[in-house]
């Protein structure tokens, strides 16, 4: 089948792809890009592990094609933090025990990104159902949970700091 | 699990939409959240060689409120339905049953338009649509016509939609009384094992309308004539939802799957119909 030229924006970085319009978008990624950080754990739109940032919103990318996502702009978990510069969400599941095998992780961590700007200060009710989306193999979410609430009481906190220093 | 092959079509107006529909038959398919379309094609239950993408059409888009009267494009999103606090303060019921849909990524997508065109019985907004009278107004090759949602679905996935034509709003009047959306499913992000909305309107005690729809407990949504007609004009007591209840009940004709047997089901069903109706009284 023909291919089609799409155009987005990852990570910050202009992208032009050559694809069959059938290719989902968790495969551009992962496959043309070589940005392997969306996993694909289900691929029938129920574990969310395959969550990137669209255009400001959480999104299942094994559940959207490529072309549908042409003039997006898109953040994969590579493009919140690096191994020497992690975001504070991925202290905080660091710090918190909020992985084990890892592999739920990326899609986890996108989707509390989103979710802590939607709601900086969740209640632990919250905080599961913003993240009822993202289904976890290992954990049993509690640790998940308290990385998540750790990583929105520090970015308030230095959210007070900087307010602080500009005073 | 990778799709056949298809050609892909982003037209900027209904007029071009429709067109490609007319030259592709059903060959053709229009997507819009595609939270219901893709995983059917990744499966290959389905084979579609024109994907028609509804996303750069502005007029199926927003949310408008005039008055008593609200009209939703058929392209708006669950989240965008759950998070507009006009339309929350003109049909709570909207916002109640959206929330129990899916889970936050799925609603960031999924659209109102594709959720009712579908013509899964496990979709909620049908019900719900029903439940709000709603009307539906199609576009096709023989221009511009309403049906009801009472009367749109046919058997599971047969509505009364012709294969060129699209759905472009869903326009209905703001309910007025108590309201509820009551879903039992197995967790979030799976279809009902059953669900109810209602709408109660009270007078002094007295019931002087109301409305009944049922999801998922039939191979289309089950508006409750007959419920209705028990409660109007009666004096509402918890003997009198019994009886509404078990009505209901009898109109619903689930069958046996993975969520249980079908007396299970209809055990649920008189669960979630009689807490529904005791929440709408008490918010009326
Ligand atoms: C994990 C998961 C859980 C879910 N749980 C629920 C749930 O609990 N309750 C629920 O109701 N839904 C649920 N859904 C379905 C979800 O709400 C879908 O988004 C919705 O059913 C379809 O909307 P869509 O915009 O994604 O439509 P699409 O998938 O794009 O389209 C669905 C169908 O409608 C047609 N269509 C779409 N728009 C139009 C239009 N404007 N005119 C004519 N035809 C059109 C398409 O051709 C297609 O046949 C779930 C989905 C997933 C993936
Ligand atoms: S891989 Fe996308 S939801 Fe599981
Ligand atoms: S850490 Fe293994 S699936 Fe979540």
């Amino acid at each position: 089948m023909e291919k089609i030229n799409v155009s987005m924006k990852v990570n910050g970085k202009d992208e032009n792809l050559n694809v069959e319009p059938r290719t989902l978008l968790v495969h551009a990624l992962r496959e043309h890009l070589e940005y392997t950080g969306a996993h694909i754990g289900c691929s029938s739109s129920h574990c969310g592990a395959c969550t990137v940032d669209l255009n400001g919103k959480s999104v299942k990318s094994c559940t959207i094609f490529a072309p549908q996502a042409e003039g997006a702009e898109i953040l994969t978990v590579e493009g919140i933090g690096t191994p020497d510069k992690l975001h504070v969400i991925q202290e905080m599941f660091k710090e918190h025990h909020g992985l084990q095998c890892g592999y739920c992780t990326p899609g986890m961590i996108m989707r509390s990104y989103r979710f802590l700007q939607e709601n900086p200060n969740p209640t632990e009710e919250e905080v599961r159902f913003g993240i009822s989306g993202n289904l976890c193999r290992c954990t049993g979410y509690q640790n998940i949970v308290k990385s998540i609430m750790a990583a929105a009481k520090k970015i308030n906190e230095e959210a007070k700091v900087e307010e602080k220093e500009i005073a | 699990m990778i799709p056949s092959a298809f050609k892909f079509y982003k037209p900027n107006s209904i007029e071009k939409a429709v067109s490609i529909m007319k030259d592709f038959g059903d060959e053709a398919r229009v997507i819009a959240g595609g939270h219901s379309l893709i995983p059917v094609m990744k499966q290959r239950l389905t084979d579609i060689k024109h994907l028609i993408d509804l996303s750069a059409i502005k007029e199926l888009k927003g949310i408008n409120i005039s008055g008593k009267s609200i009209s939703i494009g058929a392209m708006t999103t669950q989240v965008e339905l759950i998070t507009n606090e006009n339309l929350f303060k003109s049909a709570p019921v909207i916002r109640e049953a959206s929330l129990q849909i899916a889970d936050p990524q799925v609603r960031n997508l999924g659209t109102i338009g594709g959720n009712v065109a579908n013509g899964d019985p496990a979709n909620d907004m049908p019900g719900l649509m029903q439940l709000l009278d709603a009307t539906y107004k199609l576009s096709g090759t023989n221009g511009v016509r309403e049906v009801k949602a009472r009367e749109f679905y046919e058997a599971a996935y047969f509505t009364a939609r012709e294969d060129d034509e699209i759905l472009i709003s869903i326009s209905f009047d703001a309910p007025i009384g108590g309201y509820a959306y009551e879903k039992q499913k197995r967790k979030i992000g799976d279809y009902a094992t059953a669900a109810a909305g209602v709408i109660l309107n009270v007078d002094k005690g007295v019931c002087s309308s109301a409305s009944i729809a049922l999801t998922n407990l039939s191979d289309t949504p089950v508006y409750c004539y007959e419920a209705v007609g028990l409660l109007t004009g009666k004096k509402i007591d918890d003997n009198l939802l019994s009886q509404v209840t078990k009505s209901c009940v009898e109109q619903s004709d689930p069958v046996a799957d993975q969520r249980g047997p079908v007396e299970f089901k209809k055990y649920v069903a008189g669960v979630v119909i009689n807490k529904a109706l005791k929440r709408a009284f008490e918010r009326s």
